[in-house]
């Protein structure tokens, strides 16, 4: 039974005069350091991604170096372009010329961009709508999320599965570092380690998404009548607590994840083996 | 505004230096802030200075009270004693002092606050600006008009259990208990206040439900008895997509509701599985599934 039609539009007065300054803000704590923190963290992230992706080598630790470490910009490596030993997929895409990474690169940066957390942060930092909780909106006009482009944020459990999809294969890729290829057997290195916090960190990232929650059990009415899904629910609940924490910490080690395979594989550094 | 000013008093006692004459006098000439100082005293005491928002719907001006500090004060604590003293026509809201009736809720240094439940020695030195909330049309004072609110309460759909003899309903715990974290609301209206989305788009009151009220919403489209369908409503008449989540209703929140996560968010995700989900829309045309009328709930129970 809709409610829509037995509902009048709310009578207010617009333009009433109103209490206080005229002022964009009362506020005498540094609420800028908020955003400030924010723009600053994620253009320091976009400007090293934009080059890791475009400068399309250094992202795999092969055979040579008895390694088996790619870069998690580039995984799955399916174009035709890709290194000897990066190609770990059976679908090559050999008409694809520029960088693979841009193949990777859309589904985590879309499950980014339209996650809650991030939106958020974006909305602050770089839109300013609002800088901060009781600072004045920096635009004139405002329709949120309610028209195009910004109603298409409402994706987002699409690009959650395909992160999760990405997650497998970045979970595969560190299952794999445990290799070390020409050495024989299996072995622990540093970049072993590396590329399993990361894959840790993307998993609780992606089950900590509010569209999880959603779609693991939070859409029943009646959790009594779903015991399963109530359990994943109530499993999901505390970690979706902790979504901005998981958000940043996985956003920071995935480009020092590609860092670390890259001065390796670039020979600036070693990757120690552990045992 | 000021015309019951105390009596003078002896030395080291409080009092205002600005007779009501001339503050009158201060207001018409244009000069700068009034101020409420204290009298000559034998030995330096510590002061609270409160820092008000005096004023109408005409207009009005920050004026600063000085008073002795007392320990464990807090800045409702103040107001009483400038009303006591120094004001006594200063107009502000208040009941429980025990942030429960959501009463005395304004501004202090600019962040919407409960003034029972903001201690003054928590506070940064330096005088205390406190000012009414920012988003309601100004009564007097501190006291706003808040009856946008009500006038949105009376249109959010009713409770629709299916018909049923009295008694014979039946909820399981796990099912009451979702919907208590919404019912701690003590409706102080902060979480309006502080919403960026009526607070500098006054234009988008009139289709715009808030914080508060989505924690309503959110809590009937849970209930386990209920059989309305809000979700069209919340996209169309009530702005759920005005909403963009920048959380800081969850922030100001006295009771620590979980606005955004546990109403706001969940909300949106059930009007995407309603409006914009192409494989949702698709699951309920190939399974039948939609939502139950109070008839069909009253003859199949689940």
């Amino acid at each position: 039974m809709t409610t829509l039609d037995n509902t009048t539009v709310t009578p207010v007065v617009i333009g009433a005069p109103r209490g206080g300054p005229d002022a964009p803000t009362l506020r005498q704590d540094r609420w800028w350091i908020q955003p400030l923190v924010t723009v600053t963290v994620l253009t320091v992230f976009v400007v090293y991604s934009t080059w890791a992706v475009f400068v399309n080598k250094d992202y795999y630790v092969g055979i040579a170096m008895h390694r088996d470490l790619i870069s998690p910009f580039y995984s799955p490596c399916i174009a035709g372009s890709c290194v000897a030993g990066a190609k770990g997929t059976a679908i090559v895409a050999n008409w694809w010329r520029i960088t693979p990474a841009l193949i990777v690169i859309g589904g985590p940066l879309g499950f980014r961009l339209t996650c809650y957390y991030y939106r958020r942060a974006y909305y602050r930092g770089f839109w300013q709508s609002p800088p901060n909780c009781a600072v004045a909106d920096g635009h004139r006009r405002y329709t949120g999320e309610s028209r195009f482009p910004l109603i298409l944020q409402n994706v987002h459990r699409y690009f959650f599965l395909i992160g999760v999809f990405f997650n497998v294969i970045l979970t595969i890729d560190a299952v794999m570092a445990f290799r070390m290829p020409g050495e024989g057997g299996i072995g622990v290195s540093v970049g072993t380690l590396v590329l399993c916090v990361n894959a840790i960190l993307l998993w609780l990232y992606s089950v900590s998404c509010h569209a999880a929650r959603h779609l693991c059990g939070g859409h029943v009415r009646t959790f009594s009548t779903h015991p399963v899904r109530y359990r994943l629910w109530k499993l999901l609940t505390p970690l979706n607590g902790r979504h901005m924490q998981f958000a940043w910490a996985s956003l920071i080690f995935v480009a020092l994840t590609d860092l670390y395979v890259r001065l390796v594989a670039s020979g600036t550094i070693t990757d120690p083996k552990l045992f | 505004m000021t015309d019951a000013m105390p009596e003078p008093t002896p030395a080291g006692a409080w009092t205002a230096t600005t007779t009501g004459a001339e503050v009158a006098a201060l207001d018409d000439a244009g000069a700068g802030p009034r101020t409420f100082e204290p009298g000559p005293a034998e030995e330096e005491e510590p002061t609270v200075t409160l820092r008000v928002w005096r004023g109408d719907p005409s207009g009005g001006d920050l004026v600063d009270y000085t008073l002795p500090s007392e320990e464990g004060e807090v800045v409702l604590d103040v107001v009483h004693r400038i009303q006591a003293t120094l004001a006594p026509d200063l107009a502000c809201r208040w009941n429980c002092k025990a942030g429960k009736c959501g009463s005395c809720s304004s501004e202090i240094n600019g962040k919407p606050s409960l003034m029972c439940m903001t201690r003054v020695d928590e506070l940064p030195e330096g005088p205390i600006t406190v000012t009414p909330m920012r988003t309601f049309p100004i009564l007097r004072d501190l006291v706003t008009d808040v009856s946008f609110n009500y006038e949105v309460a009376r249109r959010v759909p009713a409770f629709a259990p299916p018909p049923a003899a009295p008694g014979d309903y039946r909820m399981q715990q796990v099912d009451v208990e979702r919907g208590q974290e919404f019912r701690k609301c003590i409706e102080c209206f902060m979480c309006q206040d502080v919403c960026h989305v009526i607070r500098d788009h006054e234009d988008n009151k009139r289709q715009y439900a808030g914080p508060r009220f989505f924690i309503r919403y959110a809590e009937l489209e849970m209930h386990p008895l209920d059989t309305n369908d809000r979700r069209e409503l919340l996209r169309q008449r009530m702005g759920l997509g005005l909403c963009n989540i920048t959380k800081c209703c969850t922030e100001v929140c006295p009771e620590h509701i979980k606005i955004t996560d546990n109403a706001i968010i969940p909300l949106k995700e059930r009007v995407v599985d309603a409006s914009y989900d192409p494989v949702a829309w698709l699951g309920r045309k190939i399974l039948r599934r939609h939502k139950r009328s109070p008839e069909e709930a009253a003859a199949h129970p689940r």
